[in-house]
């Protein structure tokens, strides 16, 4: 039982590291972007083949995940996004999901419609047991990493003057632009930094989830619960979002697999109902 | 508004009128539809399949019967009311003689009706559900019933001491169909089984093989969609299940050529049943993956092409047979009863079932210089459907 | 200004809106045309015909009462499995069958509109997908019902008021889909001219003053929701009539993002967005389907995001050229 509730935060710490961008970008500017699978698959496939072509070791692939994947993430927010923020959220949906068939389709022209598969170094492979519990290696090194992430974004979001900035700038924009705070450039760089992280997440879950071109569609449904139920505001609210969620869908289909693949939709909308502005929602005037 | 109605009315019974004349078939020359998933989570399987077509028209050529072969290669995504459409479409418009492909089940189930009216042959180069070739009078197979795989499995389990098997599968018809036959035949041999399925959409196996491990069985039998078998079999292994001593069997699908490869290691020991391997011995076969190999670099042809290119061969022999005859009935007439030696061993169209018969390998994934394989040990000869054989 | 005078212009600017305009009996007589003009592109036009009752369902809450929506390929779903099982074990009659769909759809949309009338958009996109998601999983494990991944087999229907019978060419389809799409777009339009329709424009622009206004905001829009939910249902018994099959297909997320591609080319708020952009949709999939089959996917998306970047203004130009002033006359009209 308790290896079934590792396996489960394990899961929901990746469903974290993917949606959490989601989730500040939306947040700060009101934008729905459902096109942020689009970067996590970005990420996972840097990873591979840096680690096919290249040669890079596993631990070193996944910084250049992130990198490449905030970068492009740069360059797209300059490029295509900005004029976006003005347009109605279904344009904005619209939008996105124009963009997230280009990177499926682009993606299986470039890189072929087959799985795609990374080889794990040793140390990192197989599983032990602590007191009756198995744990595997690889969900130990996911939760480990994910867990610092988590925790080094908290302390980001609430102690640096960037978060800070950044917390006035999700408030009230207009306010914090009078107040001298440069808006458009913490936009593009929490931007970069949510792309980065879901590039980052897409390469740590090829191992959970798997990573085909199909990537942002399939799991684009994954990451708007994550955001919708954790609310916007926030570090921690995605985070219980997702540890929920990743507990819930693991120990669920574990007790009663019968009806497993309602799990997670029955939660969301469950909690939806009782918590409309998401779990850990201010009230807001 | 009565004047629109009047319109309405008329355009209806223009509509009755034009429906009376009828059509001809094209004389030259013989058109075939293929229509395969080519984008979409399924499309390994078109591009499998359509390399395989592109490489038996380049090795047998172009004209069979005196007839020239022209294909014409539609995407339907997976989706079936789009299947329904392009085969429509392609019957009606294109006059097509032959429809192929349909990489999954519903795909060959929503065509079904339209080979029917139109008494155009459709030749089922993947879907593997039992049920397909009785959807029409006018649908052959030239892939495999997923029974046809499974049932030989329990056979060869019953056999060689496993006594308790759980079987996971993943939940929609051809995992069904897999989970029930070899559960039922298991059952029948003396052995005891547990189940589980696995939803469509589920990223992550941890929650299944947690059952499983707890359970201790002798193996475990799989069957998901080629695509995140490579994932399963990874979980299988990180969880320690093969050092517990669990065997890992199941048909084909999970060691999927294809996806070999990238699945590594993990795959090694796995017993699997199926109607071809890559590296199944024989010099046809040999030159027919080394021309596949050469025409598309960097793909291993599957059971996949091999249904697509024994389709072709099918169509082909079908229209030499009647001498350049393309009439549906005609057609499928001469492809009842069919045989022939396939890279896959020998095989035939069943005259009844218009299913194929053809020989069951049992098979070990194993390293064969660098790459991996499963290698064939023993053979089950001429298998027929087993669900409709009992019918 | 007395309350009579008021109602007396509320009426009719109501009246004026409801008034055909030229461009619209062109449109209607040129979609009844194509069926002589195109014979081979029947089943093409017969699948338009179908998604664009489809969009002028979305249309109806999202253009006219602001209501998004991810996951209205529930409704579609459901009235097709409505109508396959009811040819499959009721009867063959496809009016019958529609009017089964339509209930179904209804029902559906009835039972879930007290989900989905609360919260914000936000909330709204996710509760629609999380309801189709539900009824997706719900289709593929009541396998004994449905067919589950195989599909719903067995689907033989009759002939169109016991006269037509559905015939492989396509004819009887779409001119079944299109008379269909055609008597529910007038009472579609009929319904948004009326009080009620003005009602939940002003509950779209801004709730606040319609409730103070003495509009039951909540009630409107669960009506407005089951109607647009009926409307799904009828695409969907269409779909699954003219095709005699039903798959899990019909539930799948990409039919409501489609949908939502529909309504975003065409314009939502006027009826004749979902049509012009069912129409635009089809034609576009279909022509480069065509031209690079497995590639089509990047094509429509690079579409949508030109599109949505600065396209829109000038398709929409040609649009409104075609359909003349309509939309002018009909706004002036209104404010």
């Amino acid at each position: 039982m308790l290896t079934i509730l590792f396996d489960g935060i394990a899961y929901g710490m990746v469903l974290f590291v993917l949606g959490c961008g989601l989730s500040v970008t939306m947040g700060l500017m009101n934008f729905v972007n459902l096109a942020h699978g689009a970067f996590a698959m970005l990420g996972g496939y840097v990873a591979v083949q840096a680690m096919q072509r290249l040669g890079v070791p596993f631990l070193a692939s996944l910084p250049l995940a992130f990198l490449a994947a905030a970068l492009v993430g740069i360059a797209l927010e300059r490029l295509i996004y900005r004029p976006m923020y003005a347009k109605s959220h279904l344009d904005q949906v619209m939008f996105s999901i124009g963009l997230v068939f280009m990177a499926v389709a682009g993606t299986d022209w470039l890189m072929g419609s087959g799985q795609q598969f990374i080889h794990l170094p040793g140390w990192l492979q197989g599983r032990f047991e602590i007191a009756g519990i198995g744990i595997g290696r690889y969900r130990l090194f996911v939760i480990a990493i994910c867990g610092l992430l988590a925790f080094s974004l908290q302390w980001g979001f609430t102690r640096t003057r960037f978060g800070s900035r950044l917390r006035a700038a999700v408030d009230d924009a207009r306010v914090a632009r009078g107040l001298g705070i440069p808006v458009n450039r913490l936009f593009a760089l929490t931007f970069a930094l949510g792309c980065g992280l879901a590039g980052l997440g897409g390469a740590l879950g090829i191992e959970l989830m798997g990573l085909d071109p199909t990537f942002p569609l399939k799991f684009m449904i994954y990451f708007l619960i994550v955001v919708t139920v954790g609310g916007t505001s926030s570090i921690t609210g995605p985070f219980f979002a997702a540890m929920l969620l990743g507990v819930a869908d693991v120990v669920g289909k574990y007790l009663v697999p019968e009806i497993g693949a309602f799990i997670i939709y029955a939660l969301m909308v469950a909690l939806l109902i009782t918590r409309p502005h998401g779990l850990f929602a201010r009230a807001r005037t | 508004m009565t004047h629109r109605r009047t319109l309405l009315g008329g355009m209806l019974g223009l509509a009755l009128a034009a429906s009376t004349s009828g059509y001809a078939l094209a004389q030259e020359p013989v058109k075939i539809g293929l229509i395969l998933p080519m984008t979409g989570p399924f499309a390994s399987t078109g591009k499998q399949i359509d390399a395989a077509v592109k490489l038996f028209l380049a090795q047998e050529g172009a004209s069979h019967g005196g007839r020239k072969l022209e294909v014409i290669l539609k995407d339907d995504a997976g989706n079936a009311d789009q299947t329904r459409r392009l085969a429509q479409e392609l019957v009606v418009n294109d006059k097509v003689a032959v429809l192929a492909g349909f990489g999954l089940t519903p795909l060959a189930m929503a065509t079904a009706q339209i080979a029917t009216q139109a008494k155009v042959p459709e030749v089922v180069m993947a879907a593997a559900t039992s049920s397909i070739t009785e959807a029409s009078p006018y649908i052959v197979r030239t892939s495999f019933a997923l029974p046809q795989a499974a049932e030989p499995m329990a056979d060869w389990a019953a056999k060689n001491g496993i006594k308790k098997v759980f079987t996971v599968v993943t939940d929609y018809g051809p995992g069904i169909d897999a989970e029930t036959s070899f559960a039922a035949k298991f059952k029948a041999a003396g052995g005891t089984v547990e189940s589980v399925r696995i939803p469509l959409r589920n990223p992550d196996f941890a929650p299944f093989l947690q059952r499983v491990s707890e359970a201790k069985p002798d193996a475990l039998f799989v069957f998901v969609p080629s695509g995140v078998g490579a994932q399963f079999m990874k979980q299988f292994v990180e969880r320690g299940l093969d050092k517990a001593g669990v065997k890992l069997i199941g048909t084909g699908d999970v060691v999927d050529d294809d996806i070999l490869e990238g699945i590594g290691d993990v795959a090694l020991g796995a017993i699997t049943t199926h109607h071809y391997s890559a590296a199944h011995d024989s010099p046809a076969n040999k030159a027919f993956v080394a021309a596949f190999e050469k025409a598309n670099p960097g793909m291993r042809p599957n059971f996949m092409a091999v249904g697509g290119y024994d389709g072709m061969h099918l169509i082909a022999k079908a229209l030499e047979s009647t001498k350049g005859d393309a009439s549906g009935d005609k057609l499928i007439a001469a492809m009842k009863g069919a045989s022939w030696e396939s890279v896959r061993g020998p095989v035939k169209i069943d005259p009844d079932t218009r299913d194929i018969i053809q020989n069951i390998y049992v098979r070990k994934t194993e390293k064969v210089g660098s790459q991996l394989y499963n290698v064939e040990f023993a053979t089950i000869k001429d298998v027929k459907d087993p669900v409709k054989a009992r019918k | 200004m007395t309350a009579r005078s008021f109602e007396s212009r509320v009426g009719h600017a109501l009246y004026a809106g409801r008034r055909w305009h030229p461009a619209e009996l062109a449109f209607w007589l040129l979609a009844f045309a194509a069926f002589v003009l195109l014979p081979s592109q029947l089943l093409l036009l017969n699948e338009i015909a179908i998604l664009a009752l489809f969009a002028l369902s979305l249309d109806l809450i999202l253009g006219y009462a602001g209501i998004v929506s991810l996951g209205h390929a529930a409704f579609l779903g459901m009235g097709a499995y409505a109508a396959g099982l009811f040819a499959k074990h009721v009867g063959g009659d496809p009016v019958a069958g529609l009017l089964a769909g339509m209930s179904a759809g209804a029902m559906l949309g009835l039972l879930t509109s007290p989900l989905v009338l609360r919260g914000s958009d936000l909330t709204r996109l996710m509760i629609t997908l999380g309801v189709a998601l539900i009824v997706y999983e719900l289709a593929n494990s009541l396998g004994w019902l449905t067919g589950g991944a195989d599909g719903l087999q067995g689907v033989a229907m009759g002939p169109v008021l016991g006269l037509f019978d559905f015939d492989i060419f396509g004819r009887t389809a779409y001119l079944y889909s299109l008379s269909v799409l055609f008597v529910l777009f007038l009472v579609a339009r009929r319904v948004v001219h009326s009080p009620f329709g003005l009602s939940l424009r002003a509950i779209r622009d801004n709730p606040l003053r319609a409730a103070a206004s003495g509009v039951p905001n909540a009630r409107r829009l669960a009506a407005a929701y089951t109607l647009a939910a009926a409307y799904a249902g009828a695409a969907g018994a269409l779909l699954a009539q003219t095709t005699q099959f039903v798959s899990l297909d019909v539930l799948d997320f990409h039919r409501s993002a489609d949908l939502m591609l529909v309504l975003i080319i065409g314009g939502a708020g006027y009826l004749y967005g979902g049509l012009v952009g069912a129409i635009v949709f089809k034609l576009l999939q279909d022509a480069i389907a065509s031209f690079t089959p497995q590639y089509w996917m990047f094509w429509i998306g690079l579409f949508l995001v030109l599109f949505v970047l600065g396209g829109r203004e000038i398709i929409h130009g040609v649009v409104k050229g075609v359909a003349g002033r309509l939309s002018a006359v009909r706004k002036g009209a209104v404010r």
